[in-house]
């Protein structure tokens, strides 16, 4: 992996920890297990959006986990903590492109939570492996959603499909998976257009747009990656759900980390969904994006 | 969720009506949960913190004591407050200057493009010229989505693809001037608060353009980190106002309250769709009930009272109260509803509780709509008006006369029975103390 990006990451994260650290040093390092250390511990949580039932929970837990193994200080029941949340939330692997046929990548999610974004950064990563990749225009609703995408994929060096705006967007994928075919396309990546999880027309629509690829080549989309922003509060919860009841949600893709939110809803989330977060978006260039690192997530989230 | 969080309130403090003290223990489990129901809002921690002390006077005086229902007494002083932090009144769009500016800013996704289009919209229907500008020149395809979609509007949109911003903004005022726009509306790109550069972008245009309105866009379903943002471009630009945008969803929306209290600037517009005209000013006291999951009723009413035959809908909320609604209303309501808007945006605005879990997934579609206009018209007048006497055999009867199964008649009979269980709870829930909902607002068909 790019060394200077890790540099980068981390700056980003340190950024972010920057308010926290001073108060959360003194918090950890002495002192005991008190009420006093569980409800700072729980504002943490809350304050990075992991959410207040999952923050309650997570809390409790590690009071009676701390309580059976006998922990008495600060900094050994974080350590707990925070290995409990990298666990929750690894266990991303990259996907495995099946033999003869392109990987299928689509992603989903609400308005303006990165996808088209992460779309190019995904082409650009597959790029770079030396992989022949398709971008998919799928967004025909949004105006310039197309041109957006177009560029994208000229930097990338991807191909792109695409059809008029106001099409039907499972047509576009239609196309795109016959022409991946035929052009010995190694990674199908679908940009889809933003919607609201409450608006249950455009839910029927994805669900259409997973039938007809599941219909072209069976077993795809092989990853549905749910994207988002970090800045997101406890309304991701209901995005996940309804989502994932449209399109089988195989993976997450917390967007913006490199602002100051922590994006700790997908501990709430991964708690429902039970999938993994994959790739981590820390900026708005083409190699702004990672692999989601569960055990810096964490440290993060509790600094 | 109201419901619930009234309810437990209602339990908790049950026990205090009538005794002389109340003990700290009661007070702070009510708090308690009252901070839970603003966290869960995603009101920020500390907001919630402040808050909470200036509720725990008023939860503990003689108002609550003396009350029958000192859970609902604890809600209505929790919205009064909330109402009264978030400005009580609406708060109206400034426009001095010559031509005056309008400038937008904010993080990315966050949604402004749109979001200046439907100012743009709202404005030149009260009768303005506004002239739109494309100073995004960062994000790909920006300055072309801000362009379609003023084509769409029949707006004029000013790009220059490949100058700095500055001087974009500039050069559209200079055209306003000479063209007679007014007001300049500055779309800018989405940008972190934490980015040096780019807030000093901001920065200068303000000082260059002095916009009478210098607005902040925030997503309503932003959590914690809404007062980071906030406060960090309060700081940095001296922001005059926010406008809240993706309200249409699901959100509770308690960034609203976040912004609010750290800029001290008010919220002068919401965003309800991804359509042009989907603009709403900003009521605050409608905030704070959806903020406690109360429904966003008053939208709600406004909106039927502006698609709805007055007089009918007296009728009609007659009939509701008498529990005559029959099939035949239903289909009325139907064609109606459809005027409003998605069922969906509607069945968001009541109070999550309140709505059954069947109706939550009542879709009024062209198909299904159809579907049920088929159904019902092939009912005898007997079966529109006492649905209970559909048998099975008239059942099949039905589904066969209008081309259906006898699934979707069950469907829509059972959808037709939910509704008028939800009139009845939503009826009792306005005689319950939430009069002031409704005030003077009589009429509406759902009621
Ligand atoms: N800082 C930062 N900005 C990002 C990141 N990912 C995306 N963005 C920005 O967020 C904005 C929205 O990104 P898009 O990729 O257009 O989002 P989208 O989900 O495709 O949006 P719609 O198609 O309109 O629903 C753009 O300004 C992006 O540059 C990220 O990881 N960090
Ligand atoms: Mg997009």
């Amino acid at each position: 992996m790019n060394l200077s990006l890790v540099e980068r990451f981390k700056t980003g994260l340190a950024r972010s920890k920057e308010g926290f650290l001073r108060r959360l040093d003194h918090l950890f390092r002495g002192g005991e297990l008190d009420d006093e250390f569980y409800d700072d511990l729980e504002e943490t949580l809350i304050l990075g959006d992991v959410g207040v039932e999952a923050s309650l929970k997570l809390v409790e837990k590690l009071r009676l986990e701390s309580k059976r193994r006998k922990v008495r200080e600060r900094g050994q029941a974080r350590e707990i903590l925070v290995q409990e949340i990298a666990a929750l939330l690894a266990g991303a692997a990259e996907p495995v492109k099946p033999a003869g046929e392109p990987l299928v990548i689509l992603l989903v999610g609400v308005n303006g939570s990165g996808k088209t974004t992460t779309a190019a950064k995904l082409a650009h990563r597959y790029r770079q492996e030396g992989r022949e990749v398709l971008l998919v225009a799928g967004d025909t609703f949004r105006a310039a959603a197309v041109e957006q995408l177009q560029i994208w994929a000229e930097r990338a060096g991807a191909a792109l499909i695409k059809q008029q705006p106001g099409s039907d967007p499972s047509a576009v994928f239609f196309d795109a998976l016959q022409a991946a075919r035929a052009r010995h396309i190694d990674v199908v990546i679908g940009d889809t257009a933003g919607r609201l999880h409450t608006r249950t027309n455009l839910m029927e629509e994805l669900k259409k747009i997973n039938r007809v690829i599941d219909r072209v080549q069976p077993g795809a989309p092989h990853c549905v990656l749910l994207v988002i922003d970090a800045t997101t509060g406890h309304n991701g919860i209901a995005q996940a759900l309804h989502f994932n009841e449209a399109v089988p949600v195989t993976g997450l893709v917390l967007t913006k980390l490199d602002g100051t939110a922590r994006g700790g809803i997908v501990v709430g989330i991964q708690d429902i969904l039970k999938v993994p977060v994959c790739y981590v978006g820390i900026g708005e260039k083409i190699g702004d994006l990672l692999p989601f690192a569960a055990d810096d997530f964490a440290r993060a989230l509790l600094a | 969720m109201f419901a619930s969080l009234a309810e437990k309130l209602q339990n908790t403090l049950r026990r205090l009506r009538g005794k002389g003290k109340l003990s700290e223990k009661d007070v702070d489990l009510a708090l308690r949960e009252i901070r839970l129901a603003l966290l869960e809002a995603d009101v920020n921690f500390k907001v919630v913190k402040d808050f909470v002390v200036g509720i725990r006077e008023r939860a503990v005086g003689e108002e609550v004591r003396r009350s029958l229902t000192p859970g609902q007494q604890v809600v209505k002083i929790v919205h009064e407050e909330l109402t009264a932090l978030m400005g009580r009144e609406q708060s109206k769009i400034i426009l001095s200057g010559s031509p005056a500016v309008v400038m937008l800013a904010g993080l990315q996704g966050s949604g402004k493009t749109t979001t200046a289009v439907k100012l743009a919209v709202n404005l030149s229907r009260s009768g303005r010229k506004p002239l739109l500008v494309a100073a995004d020149t960062y994000r790909p395809g920006a300055a072309e989505q801000l362009q379609v979609l003023a084509d769409t509007a029949e707006l004029p949109c000013y790009r220059n693809d490949g100058a700095a911003p500055l001087q974009i903004c500039r050069e559209a005022v200079r055209l306003a001037e000479r063209e007679g726009y007014e007001p300049v509306i500055l779309d800018t790109a989405g940008r972190l608060h934490l980015d040096d550069a780019m807030m000093d972008e901001l920065k200068t245009i303000k000082a260059q353009l002095k916009p009478a309105e210098l607005l902040l866009v925030v997503d309503a379903m932003t959590g914690q980190d809404a007062v980071n943002a906030a406060s960090a471009f309060h700081e940095a630009l001296g922001l005059t106002g926010v406008i809240l945008t993706k309200l249409d969803g699901d959100v509770r929306g308690g960034a609203a309250l976040s912004v609010r209290t750290v800029t001290g600037c008010p919220i002068k517009f919401a965003g309800v769709g991804e359509k042009i005209d989907a603009l709403e000013p900003f009521h605050p006291e409608r905030m704070a009930s959806r903020i406690l999951g109360m429904g966003d009723l008053l939208t709600l009413i406004e909106k039927a009272e502006a698609g709805f035959d007055q007089e009918k809908a007296r009728q009609l909320e007659q009939k509701l109260r008498r529990q005559e609604f029959t099939l035949d209303d239903f289909l009325e309501q139907l064609q109606q509803v459809r005027q409003m808007g998605n069922m969906e945006d509607i069945l968001a605005m009541l109070p999550a509780a309140q709505v059954p879990k069947d109706l939550q997934r009542l879709q009024v579609d062209e198909k299904q709509f159809g579907r049920i206009e088929a159904l019902i018209t092939s009912m005898t007048p007997q079966e529109r008006n006492n649905p209970a006497i559909i048998n099975s055999s008239r059942r099949r009867r039905i589904a066969g006369g209008s081309g259906n199964t006898v699934q979707d008649l069950n469907r829509l009979l059972s959808q037709f029975s939910q509704m008028k269980k939800l009139f009845k709870q939503v009826g009792s829930m306005e005689k319950k103390g939430f009069k002031h909902i409704g005030k003077g607002k009589r009429g509406f068909p759902f009621f």
